[in-house]
C-alpha cells in the first residue's frame, strides 16, 4: 500500500475509479450525457451558433412568418425547423428558451437543494422538537401538489409587486415558486442520511475533542451525506424543468417576450388546429429530449451510487 | 479413508484489475467423528472453503479447479448433486443467528418446511421429528417453543435453532462458518458443547471455521491453518498449537493473549527480524509529561443511565437501566479494565466518561473536578482535552471524506489555534510515527488502510491533544490476531512512555488480563466486584466472575 506513487494525477484517479468504469460500460449514460452536454453546449452559447436573434425585433420579418420545416414543400433551407407566427427562427427560439428553462431549472434546484438539506441536517442533527417541526413542515408541504404551490406563489407575487416590475422579476418569482415545492424531498433524504451518520464513531470522535456543532455538521456529515443528496438532485432537475415549462405553459411562468420551452408550446399550441403544428411540435419533443436525457442520467447514477447494488 | 475429501480446489475471483485467488490448491481431509478446524485471519480463504463445498461461491467467484469428494461422490461434478446435497447431506451453520432465520415464519415452520424439502414425511411425522430435534439442541419446553417466531429466542437458543435446522435431514457433514463469534462468551461455550456432543452421537464430520484459537483448542480434533488462500499447515490440535512448523503458524499463535498469565510485550515473528527497534517515542519530545502523582485521576460515584424508550409518555415505567449505581475509581497512571458481555453497560460507561451522554444521576469527578456539572463551554474544553478515545470499529470512526492529515490537525488546530503550518506538519509526522505509520500516510483518504492501520490513526488523533486519560472501547476487537497483538504492544508502550492512564473495555478477558493493572465486572449495569487483576484471575469473589473465567476458551487447554 505504501509503494503507490503519490503524485497520482487527479485524471488518473478519475480513470482508476468504479465511477468511470461504470460510466463507460454504460451506453445509456454514456448517450444520455453526450445529447446532454450539446443542449448545454448549444444553449449557453446560442449566440455563437445561431444567425437570427428572436428577440432583436429588427431582424424579424413577418413576411417570414409561418415558414414550415425546410424539409417540407414550402420550407425555406435558411429555416431549418421553420418559423412560428412573427417569423422568428424556430431552432434559434428553441435554443435560446431551452436556456431560460435550464437556467429556471438549475436556480430552483439549488435552492431547494440549499434550503431542503440545511433544514434537513439540522433537524437529523439536533432532534427533539425542531427536528418535529421541520419534519411535520415537510409532511404539510408535501399535501399541496407542487403546481399548485407555484400558482400560490405566483399569485401572491403578482399583488406584491407591481405590474411594471413583474416581467422583469418574473423569472424570480419562478425559481422560488418551484424551489420552494421541491425541497421536501432534500430535507427527507438528507435528515434520514444525518441519522445514519451521526451515530458514527467519527462524530464522537469530534464531540469528544470538542469540535463545535456546526464544524461537525458541515465539515463532517454534509460531504458524507452529498451522494443520495445529489441523486435526486439530478432527477429533481428533471422534474424542475418540467415545473417551469407547465407553469409557462399555464401562462404564469417567463413572459413571451423572453420565452422559455413551455411558453413557446403554449404560443405554438393556438396555431395547432390551423395546421402549423412545428411550432409546438419541435420545442415540445426538445423538452422531452432534455427531460428524459437528464433522468436517465439521474437512474444510471441512483444505481451507480447506491453500495447496495454494488456488484 | 476418510469421508470428506478436498483435493487441490482453487478459488478465483475475477476482478476489473487482476484475478484474486481467494483458494490455492487446497489439500483437506475429514474424517467422520472428527471436528476439523479451520482458522485464519480476515481474508485467509477460510468462508470460500466452506462455500465451495456446497458451491455456494458469489458471482463472480468460480472454482477453477480441483474436486471435492463426500463419500465416494464428487460432488461438483454434476451440479445437479449439490442440490440434493445441500441441506440433506451436509448441514451448514451460519456466524449471525438474527439473520439466519426467516423472522415471518415460526420455527416449526421452517423445520417442517426443510424436513419435507428432503425427506418423505407426512406433516405430523415432520412435527414430532422437529420437536425432537428441538430437544436434542437442548430447547426446554420443545412443544411449545415449536410454535415461536425466532424474535422470541435468545441469540444463543436461535442459534440452536439453527443448528436443529441444519440437523433436521441427518447431515453427514456439518460445517459450521464462526457459529459463535457474534455470542457472548456463556453461550458461546455451550453451543461449542452441543457441537461436540453432536459430533460424538451422530458420528458427523464437522468443519468448524473460526479465528479464535481458544475455541479451535477447546474442540476441534485437527486444525488446518490457511493464509490468503494457501493452506499453511494442517495436524493434530496439540501438534499445531504447540509444535508450529510453519513460521506463520509460529507467529499467529504467539499473539494470542494467553489466558494463564500476564506477559510484557506479545512477540512478533516476522520474516524479517527488526533489528533496530526504535524504542524512543517520537512525540515525547512535545508531550508535558505529568509526573504520576499518587491519586485518583478519576472517581465515578454511583453513576446510573436509564435510556427511555418511550417518546410519548417519557415515564419512568419504559426505561431501560443501562448503568444502574456503578461506582469505581481510576488510579493515575494505571490501566483499568471494564469486562462484561453485551449490553452489561460497559460502553455506555464509557461515553459518559468522555462526555457523549449525561448521566441520569451519578457523579463523575476527573482531576477532583466534578465534570458532569460543568455548564461554561471553556471550561470543558480543558476537561475534552484531556480525556480522548479509541473506538471499536476502525471503519465508522473515521471520517472517510478526510485526508489523513486533515483527520489528525483537526484536535490540534482546535486546541492551539496560533500553531504554525510547519510546526502542526512535523508536529502530525511525529504522531504518525509514534503510531508507527510513514510520513507518506498523511496524503491518503482513510479506505486506503486496513483496519488495523485505521485503528493506528485513530490513537494518533486520540493522542494530538495530549490527554491524560485514554478510553479504549474494545480497540481491538474487529481485528485479527496478529494485528490486535501489535496495537496492545503499541498501546502499552505509549502508556509507559507518555504515562498515560487507561481504561479499557473489553469483552475479550484473556486481552484484559494482559493490558490491566485492576479490573471491574460489569453484569446488566450492575458492577460485581473490582479488584487487581491477577486477584480477579486467581481467586474470583463474585461468582459471576467465577463463570465467566470458567467459561472463557482456554488455549492452553491444549497443554494438559
Amino acid at each position: 500500500m505504501f509503494q503507490v506513487d503519490n503524485n497520482i494525477s487527479t485524471w488518473h484517479r478519475i480513470k482508476d475509479s468504479d465511477i468511470y468504469h461504470s460510466f463507460i460500460k454504460s451506453p445509456t449514460a454514456i448517450v444520455s450525457s453526450i445529447i446532454l452536454f450539446i443542449i448545454f453546449f448549444c444553449s449557453f452559447f446560442v449566440e455563437l451558433i445561431t444567425p437570427y436573434n428572436p428577440f432583436d425585433p429588427s431582424s424579424l420579418s413577418l413576411m417570414e412568418a409561418f415558414t414550415p420545416p425546410s424539409w417540407t414543400e414550402d420550407g425555406m433551407a435558411k429555416f431549418i425547423l421553420g418559423t412560428d407566427g412573427q417569423g422568428r427562427d424556430m431552432l434559434s427560439t428553441i435554443l435560446y428558451g431551452s436556456r431560460i428553462s435550464l437556467i429556471v431549472g438549475f436556480s430552483a434546484i439549488l435552492f431547494s437543494l440549499i434550503l431542503g438539506v440545511g433544514l434537513g441536517l439540522t433537524a437529523g442533527y439536533f432532534g427533539g422538537k425542531y427536528e418535529m417541526v421541520v419534519m411535520r413542515l415537510t409532511d404539510v408541504q408535501l399535501t399541496v401538489p407542487s403546481i399548485l404551490m407555484a400558482l400560490l406563489v405566483d399569485g401572491i407575487a403578482r399583488g406584491v409587486i407591481s405590474r411594471e416590475m413583474h416581467d422583469e422579476m418574473a423569472i424570480y418569482v419562478l425559481i422560488f415558486a418551484i424551489g420552494i415545492s421541491e425541497w421536501p424531498q432534500f430535507a427527507r433524504v438528507s435528515r434520514a442520511a444525518t441519522l445514519v451518520e451521526k451515530n458514527k464513531d467519527y462524530v464522537s470522535a469530534s464531540t469528544i475533542i470538542g469540535v463545535s456543532n456546526i464544524i461537525i455538521m458541515f465539515k463532517h456529515i454534509l460531504p458524507n451525506i452529498l451522494r443520495p443528496v445529489l441523486v435526486i438532485g439530478t432527477i429533481g432537475l428533471a422534474l424542475a424543468i418540467i415545473a417551469e415549462s407547465t407553469l409557462s405553459f399555464l401562462g404564469v411562468g417567463v413572459p413571451p417576450t423572453t420565452p422559455s420551452l413551455g411558453t413557446l408550446i403554449r404560443l405554438g399550441n393556438d396555431f395547432l388546429f390551423s395546421g402549423e403544428w412545428w411550432i409546438t411540435f419541435f420545442p415540445a419533443i426538445f423538452l422531452v429530449i432534455l427531460a428524459f436525457s437528464i433522468n436517465l442520467l439521474g437512474d444510471w447514477m441512483r444505481d451507480t451510487l447506491n453500495p447496495r447494488l454494488k456488484k | 479413508m476418510s469421508f470428506l475429501k478436498i483435493k487441490n480446489l482453487s478459488v478465483d475471483y475475477p476482478m476489473r484489475k487482476e484475478t484474486v485467488y481467494a483458494a490455492k490448491d487446497v489439500n483437506i481431509e475429514v474424517n467422520k467423528g472428527e471436528i476439523l478446524g479451520l482458522v485464519g485471519e480476515s481474508g485467509s480463504g477460510k468462508s470460500t472453503v466452506g462455500n465451495a463445498i456446497i458451491n455456494l461461491i458469489d458471482a463472480p467467484g468460480k472454482v477453477s479447479s480441483g474436486s471435492v469428494i463426500l463419500g465416494d461422490l464428487n460432488i461438483h461434478e454434476d451440479p445437479k448433486n449439490i442440490v440434493k446435497y445441500r441441506g440433506k447431506k451436509i448441514g451448514l451453520i451460519f456466524q449471525d443467528p438474527q439473520t439466519s432465520l426467516n423472522p415471518i415464519l415460526t420455527v416449526g415452520e421452517q423445520l417442517i418446511e426443510t424436513i419435507q424439502t428432503h425427506l418423505d414425511l407426512t406433516n405430523d411425522e415432520a412435527k414430532n421429528k422437529s420437536i425432537e430435534l428441538l430437544k436434542e439442541v437442548g430447547i426446554k419446553d420443545a412443544e411449545k417453543r415449536f410454535n415461536n417466531y425466532p424474535h422470541q429466542f435468545s441469540g444463543g437458543m436461535r442459534q440452536r435453532v439453527v443448528i436443529s435446522l441444519a440437523l433436521c435431514c441427518e447431515p453427514e457433514l456439518l460445517i459450521a462458518d464462526e457459529p459463535t463469534t457474534a455470542l457472548d462468551v456463556s453461550i458461546q461455550s455451550q453451543i461449542l458443547d452441543l457441537i461436540k456432543r453432536l459430533t460424538k452421537e451422530r458420528n458427523l464430520a464437522v468443519i468448524l471455521i473460526t479465528h479464535d484459537m481458544g475455541v479451535i483448542a477447546e474442540t476441534a480434533d485437527r486444525v488446518a491453518v490457511m493464509k490468503s488462500g494457501n493452506l499453511v499447515e494442517i495436524g493434530e490440535t496439540k501438534e499445531i498449537l504447540t509444535k508450529p512448523k510453519q513460521i506463520y503458524t509460529k507467529s499467529l499463535v504467539s499473539s494470542v493473549p494467553p489466558t494463564n498469565k500476564k506477559i510484557s510485550r506479545f512477540v512478533i515473528i516476522e520474516k524479517e527480524n527488526k533489528s533496530n527497534q526504535n524504542n524512543n517515542i517520537k512525540i515525547l519530545n512535545r508531550w508535558n509529561k505529568k509526573e504520576i502523582i499518587e491519586q485518583d485521576l478519576v472517581k465515578i460515584n454511583n453513576l446510573s443511565k436509564s435510556f427511555d424508550d418511550n417518546f410519548f409518555t417519557e415515564s419512568s415505567k419504559n426505561s431501560v437501566m443501562a448503568v444502574d449505581n456503578v461506582s469505581f475509581e481510576i488510579k493515575e497512571g494505571e490501566s483499568f479494565g471494564l469486562v462484561g458481555e453485551s449490553g452489561s453497560g460497559k460502553s455506555t460507561i464509557a461515553k459518559m466518561i468522555v462526555n457523549l451522554f449525561k448521566p441520569s444521576s451519578g457523579d463523575i469527578f476527573f482531576d477532583n473536578v466534578c465534570i458532569t456539572k460543568i455548564k461554561n463551554k471553556l471550561e470543558m474544553m480543558k476537561f475534552r482535552k484531556q480525556i480522548q478515545m479509541i473506538f471499536q470499529d476502525p471503519y465508522s470512526s473515521l471520517n472517510g471524506r478526510l485526508k489523513v492529515k486533515d483527520i489528525i490537525s483537526e484536535p490540534i488546530i482546535l486546541h492551539n489555534p496560533s500553531i504554525s503550518s510547519n510546526d502542526l506538519n512535523s508536529y502530525i509526522f511525529d504522531l504518525l510515527e509514534s503510531v508507527e505509520l510513514s510520513q507518506k500516510s498523511s496524503d491518503r483518504y482513510p479506505h486506503e488502510f486496513s483496519g488495523g492501520q485505521r485503528q493506528r490513526i485513530s490513537i494518533a488523533r486520540a493522542l494530538a491533544t495530549q490527554p491524560r486519560l485514554l478510553v479504549c472501547d474494545e480497540p481491538t476487537s474487529a481485528l485479527d490476531v496478529s494485528i490486535q497483538a501489535q496495537i496492545l504492544n503499541l498501546l502499552k508502550d505509549l502508556q509507559e512512555q507518555l504515562n498515560l492512564t487507561i481504561l479499557f473495555i473489553s469483552h475479550d478477558l484473556p486481552v484484559v488480563r494482559q493490558m490491566c493493572d485492576r479490573i471491574g465486572v460489569l453484569k446488566d449495569g450492575k458492577l460485581c466486584e473490582v479488584a487487581n487483576t491477577e486477584e480477579i484471575f486467581l481467586k474470583p469473589q463474585h461468582d459471576y466472575t467465577k463463570k465467566l473465567l470458567h467459561l472463557m476458551p482456554k488455549i492452553e487447554s491444549i497443554y494438559n
